[in-house]
């Protein structure tokens, strides 16, 4: 049998795959689910200090390569959002918090919330491709990213991994700025900042013109960012971007990822994926002779 | 599957003074009670029954925020954008069909009507509107079989809610399936009309939407969605979920009164 625990900051998980935030994430009974159907752990939608509408529609656009969207990060607020977590502990979920904010300020008081609600990690989106305000700038500024995660590691008494854009130049030294800043581990990446075109309408779809991309078309992007970021830093990685089976998810481990998460595949294959990409995971380490997934972990980099 | 197509609109017909039903033709399947999202350029994007079935499909609106009232202007040759279907159908089971529709409800009840009717069923339809003036597809239902109307200012036919011609008709003889569109809370009372008499019934739920392919989860209902899981419910489903006639939620996710 392979042994398909993991751990992250002192977070243990029953396996490597997590849903990543912006999917079905947004009321606790859809977290509830998503962990009942196999997830080692799941991200809850970005919240931030009050309710957000997000944007008009179209925030959605379906490709060939993948998903595109910019729905604009709504959610309830921090305040509204207990109920949610709280109904996603309920079920024994493994809950991360996903926080977002204008300013350091804003972080870590919605982060300091959302940890006395009974999360068991922070996620900062510092990275959120498509927020006005909110994330860009701050994800384009490695001093932001230092000092943001200061701020939030101030705040809290949990792991706290900031989730890093691939909209960069060198990735790495943001993940090397967050380590400066105290973060327990890195996520990456984001989506990809990314349009479509209706050549009828003559016009961008997304209702906010550009969005980010998510999906099988940005996994060797991720593969090579999670990569880059294992030569760097010493805190553990979580690799995101395009996973839907057990082999894509081997490349991000022995890329150096100790744990995926896993959003866009959902749409082609439903809930099962979590348990199909466990599974493949385990059937792959066992034909190639590994006992865990641990001994996997940054194996390609030889 | 679901990829955006771009359509010039054929034919835009103006059923009653606030609803209107556009035709297009769409490299798409359909089945009655799936939904489009339809793409209103520059306004908004919209979940939405098909009210015809077949190769020029059809969608039945009515005019009730910025971007339907902006729609209401859209001509032939317009262009809109299409994606779907999505959600599942309501099941055709059943020889004798009650079909209780409420408002704009009717545009989704109707293709299920002349389904059932193509294969052989009987089917009662009973159509309730303020008034007279906005009923919907009265001439559509009788062709299928058996049409009642309610209006709540009895201008036309029964004078009341939808849900009470129901229970008469219910009263009056034994249905083997109800189905029903409209109002949250009329059909919560057709629900549990049915329910009390132990008839099956399937309702079509409607939630705002942004994506319609089950990732967003802004149209959350208690752990089910209402784009993928529905947006057709069974009443026996519809008993295990504490929102159902109670609470929506709004764009931000935050649960509201229906």
């Amino acid at each position: 049998m392979v042994d398909l625990r993991t751990e992250i900051a002192g977070l243990e998980l029953r396996n490597p795959t997590m849903l990543a935030s912006g999917f079905l994430d947004e009321t606790g009974a859809s977290m509830a689910r998503v962990y009942e159907a196999g997830a080692g752990a799941v991200v809850t939608k970005s919240i931030g200090p009050e309710p957000r509408e997000g944007y008009l529609n179209p925030t959605v656009v379906e490709l060939d390569a993948g998903l595109l969207n910019a729905i604009g990060l709504p959610n309830p607020g921090i305040v509204e959002y207990e109920g949610e977590v709280k109904r996603a502990l309920s079920s024994g979920a493994v809950v991360i918090g996903s926080v977002f904010g204008k300013d350091a300020r804003e972080y870590a008081d919605v982060a300091a919330k959302m940890a006395g609600y009974g999360v068991a990690a922070i996620e900062l989106n510092l990275s959120c491709p498509h927020a006005k305000g909110l994330g860009t700038e701050i994800a384009e500024h490695e001093d932001a990213v230092l000092e943001f995660t200061k701020a939030v590691k101030d705040a809290v008494d949990l792991p706290v991994l900031p989730k890093l854009s691939p909209n960069v130049r060198d990735i790495a030294a943001f993940a090397v700025a967050a380590e400066k800043g105290g973060a327990d581990g890195i996520v990456a990446i984001n989506t990809v900042k990314a349009m479509a075109i209706s050549p009828e309408l003559k016009m961008p779809v997304l209702a906010n013109r550009f969005g980010g991309l998510s999906g099988p078309a940005i996994r060797p992007i991720g593969v090579r960012a999670v990569y880059d970021i294992f030569e760097e830093v010493e805190i553990p990685i979580v690799g995101v971007g395009g996973v839907g089976s057990g082999r894509d998810a081997l490349e991000y481990i022995m890329a150096g990822a100790r744990a995926v998460q896993i959003g866009t595949a959902i749409i082609p294959k439903g809930l099962g994926v979590f348990n199909e990409v466990t599974k493949e995971i385990a059937s792959v380490l066992e034909e190639i002779g590994l006992k865990s997934v641990r001994e996997a972990i940054g194996v390609a980099h030889g | 599957m679901g990829r955006l197509q771009v359509v010039p609109l054929l034919e835009v017909v103006r059923e009653t003074r606030d609803t209107v039903t556009y035709r297009f033709r769409a490299d798409i399947g359909g089945l009655p009670g799936q939904f489009v999202m339809v793409w209103i350029p520059r306004h908004d994007e919209l979940p939405m029954a098909f009210s015809y079935l077949g190769p020029v499909k059809g969608i039945t609106v009515r005019d009730y925020g910025d971007a339907t009232h902006a729609f209401a202007d859209f001509l032939p040759g317009h262009r809109v954008g299409i994606r779907g279907p999505y959600g599942n159908a309501f099941r055709l089971a059943g020889e004798n069909v009650l079909a209780v529709a409420g408002g704009s409800g009717m545009a989704s009840v109707i293709a299920a009507v002349e389904a059932f009717a193509q294969q052989g069923a009987h089917v009662t339809t009973a159509i309730g509107a303020r008034t007279a003036e906005d009923l919907l597809f009265v001439d559509r239902a009788n062709a299928s079989g058996e049409a009642h109307v309610a209006t709540d200012d009895g201008s036309r036919g029964f004078h009341g809610f939808v849900p009470a011609l129901a229970e008469k008709l219910m009263d009056r003889e034994k249905f083997d399936q109800v189905l029903t569109c409209g109002p949250e809370r009329m059909m919560k009372a057709v629900v549990d009309a049915a329910t009390k008499r132990d008839l099956p019934v399937q309702a079509a739920l409607e939630r705002y939407m942004k994506c319609g392919i089950g990732i967003c989860d802004a149209c959350a209902f208690d752990g089910q969605l209402v784009c993928l899981d529905g947006s057709i419910f069974t009443g026996d489903q519809l008993a295990r979920i504490e929102d159902f006639g109670r609470y929506r939620r709004d764009k931000s996710g935050r649960r509201v009164p229906v």
